[in-house]
């Protein structure tokens, strides 16, 4: 199995990620949608790990891992807060900042 | 194998100073809010920040008379040279003078500028009697210094890796401190929600390009990668993809077009101390980023992007000169303005010559003291209803407060780029960089993006001078010593850039030199 078929799943799920954060409408979705795109590139680094013969990747897929769960933190905090105030968690309901 | 295989690194902790000094103000605020009374908070708070920034100063001027050599410490991930020290220096006093404006409390009635509980419901009864009582969500100090130590660590990471976690640590406080306005909370939690939103979508395609990047050059450390680019035989494509992922999450920090859209929004809807943190210091460190990958790493293939780049400038002061002018809110407007000011700087980035560096250097440091500066007075200019923002309502200040209104028309003038104030010298280094460059065109471009920027910014003058006061119109609050602390600082460099800038110019060429 070619490691380059790994690398083509992990586009794949990126821009499925990329077009889950432009159409859908709930910023819960929208966020997991970002956690997707993190996640892939995740793939990505342990896949160039595995080619390039380093242990870089790897590691780096750690941290990508902390930090996704520290924006995890900040994110549902700022979405739930915004929920309990309008009901609503959807992204087209906020709409008073414009032009 | 035993633990005592693994080689321990070796860290030079002396250069690492500015940044321990701020991250260690940020978590002996976090004990602050567990231990001291709630109504003695604030004063503590107030005394640790400012004696971490302080610190934090110090360390920076002793780096700088120690350390004349230029070096990578930390296992090459952090740089420790004369743009690395710039920036520094300049978003600690950047950090000084927000951090007054997040202390002040005298504007309000009942307190300050941020919210009393940000989990309690606006428009709840709660809510109600919270915001007649004095308390405020103190914890925006720690959030603002852990922001800071983000801003100091992103232009001076030399590993992608510690770029992507400085760029988060930078990121992640402002998206909550954005949601903590007192007033029109709707407005604050929205800017909140869409800074978020669009902060970790745009970090998640920075990411995918350091990966892209680790698969062409088989390591995250900017000196390998340009080595890597000198080499025949790698894999273009994924150094293609990298730079433009890694440049979409760069461009969108420092908001140029077409990753603008962010901006007017959260600009407008943050509390106003927190937009005047976020439009100097993420805009400063994020161009120290930008400029470091590019002039550091990216170098080499010069020629494959400075076309792509030569276009974002020239959107950039497109959009932001020419929407800008439509703008009937002072945020919004000074929101425009500085995404058209990312453009200018961009000119000196496409030069991608020292005096380019050093043009760009100089550049963000007068900008984000007169953007910070025009924010902090915007806070003053209040009715009922907490800032009035709407332009309409500035109508004839000058007449009421003289003395408030020609400081900001000064800020303007910065802003346009009259003679006599920091923003003439700091386009004249960017576009005469650009030219000595031979990007006359983009040059062209961006003088006459200045010309329509500058019609915007007499406009103001002209309503807020030459015309008569609307009978309810707001009331200039009076602040205490914090604020005028922080304007006064701004007003000074403003001035001061703009009639003797030789010294500063001398010190930014000689700090124009990366380390790779």
């Amino acid at each position: 199995m070619t490691p380059a078929y790994y690398l083509f799943l992990s586009a794949i799920l990126f821009t499925i990620g990329v077009l889950g954060f432009l159409l859908r409408r709930n910023a819960i979705v929208v966020f997991m949608c970002v956690e997707l795109m993190l996640n892939s590139v995740n793939l990505s680094l342990v896949t160039f790990a595995r080619m390039n013969g380093t242990l870089d990747g790897q590691i780096m897929a750690f941290f990508v891992m902390v930090v996704a769960a520290a924006e995890v933190v900040v994110g549902l905090a700022i979405i739930v807060s915004i929920f309990r105030t309008r009901r609503s968690a959807s992204v087209d309901d906020a709409n008073l900042l414009k032009y | 194998m035993t633990p005592t295989d693994i080689p321990a690194p070796s860290i030079a902790y002396g250069p690492l100073w500015p940044m321990i000094a701020v991250f260690l103000a940020a978590a002996i605020g976090v004990l602050v809010e567990a231990f001291v009374p709630a109504r003695r908070r604030r004063p503590v708070h107030l005394v640790v920040a400012l004696a971490g920034l302080t610190g934090g100063l110090v360390a920076v001027a002793l780096v700088a008379r120690n350390h004349h050599h230029p070096t990578l410490i930390a296992e090459r991930a952090v740089a420790v040279d004369g743009p690395t020290l710039f920036i520094q220096g300049t978003l600690l006093l950047l950090g000084i003078a927000a951090v007054l404006l997040l202390g002040e409390r005298s504007l309000d009635s009942t307190g300050g500028t941020f919210v009393a509980a940000a989990a309690v419901v606006p428009g709840s009864r709660g809510e109600r009697q919270l915001t007649a009582s004095s308390t405020m969500q103190t914890e925006v100090f720690p959030l603002a210094m852990f922001a800071l130590g983000g801003m100091l660590l992103f232009p001076a990471s030399n590993n992608l890796l510690l770029m992507f976690v400085a760029l988060e640590i930078l990121s992640l406080p402002l998206y909550l401190l954005a949601g903590l306005a007192r007033r029109r909370r709707l407005l604050s939690q929205e800017a909140a929600v869409k800074y978020f939103l669009l902060g970790a979508f745009s970090s998640a395609f920075f990411l995918y390009g350091i990966a892209m990047l680790y698969g062409y050059a088989g390591s995250v450390d900017l000196g390998a990668i340009f080595t890597a680019t000198g080499t025949v035989g790698s894999n273009d494509t994924l150094l293609y993809l990298g730079i433009a992922l890694l440049s979409v999450g760069l461009l969108f920090k420092i908001g140029a077009a077409p990753f603008q859209n962010w901006t007017p929004d959260v600009y407008q809807g943050s509390p106003t101390p927190v937009t005047a943190l976020m439009a100097s210091g993420t805009k400063v460190a994020a161009f120290g980023a930008l400029l470091r990958v590019f002039y550091v790493a990216f170098g080499p293939v010069r020629w494959d992007w400075r076309p792509l780049m030569w276009g974002v400038a020239i959107l950039t002061m497109g959009v932001g000169a020419v929407l800008a002018i439509t703008q009937t809110d002072v945020k919004r407007m000074l929101a425009y303005s500085s995404i058209a000011h990312a453009g200018f700087i961009l000119t000196g980035v496409v030069a991608l010559n020292r005096s380019g560096l050093s043009g760009s250097l100089f550049y963000l440091l007068a900008y984000g003291f007169s953007t910070l500066g025009a924010f902090a007075i915007v806070t003053l200019v209040r009715d009922a209803d907490g800032e009035a923002t709407h332009l309409s309502q500035w109508r004839g200040l000058g007449r009421r407060s003289p003395a408030l209104a020609g400081i900001f028309a000064l800020f303007l003038l910065a802003f346009a780029g009259i003679p006599l104030t920091s923003g003439f010298t700091s386009k004249f280094a960017v576009f005469s960089a650009a030219i000595s460059s031979g990007a006359t065109g983009l040059v062209v471009v961006g003088l006459i993006a200045s010309a329509v920027a500058a019609f915007f910014y007499v406009r103001v003058i002209v309503l807020m001078f030459f015309e008569a006061p609307a009978p309810d119109g707001p009331t200039i609050a009076v602040p205490s010593v914090l604020t005028y602390g922080a304007i006064a600082l701004a007003f000074a460099v403003t001035v001061v850039l703009g009639v003797i800038p030789g010294p500063l110019f001398t010190l930014a060429d000689k700090a124009a030199l990366f380390v790779r």
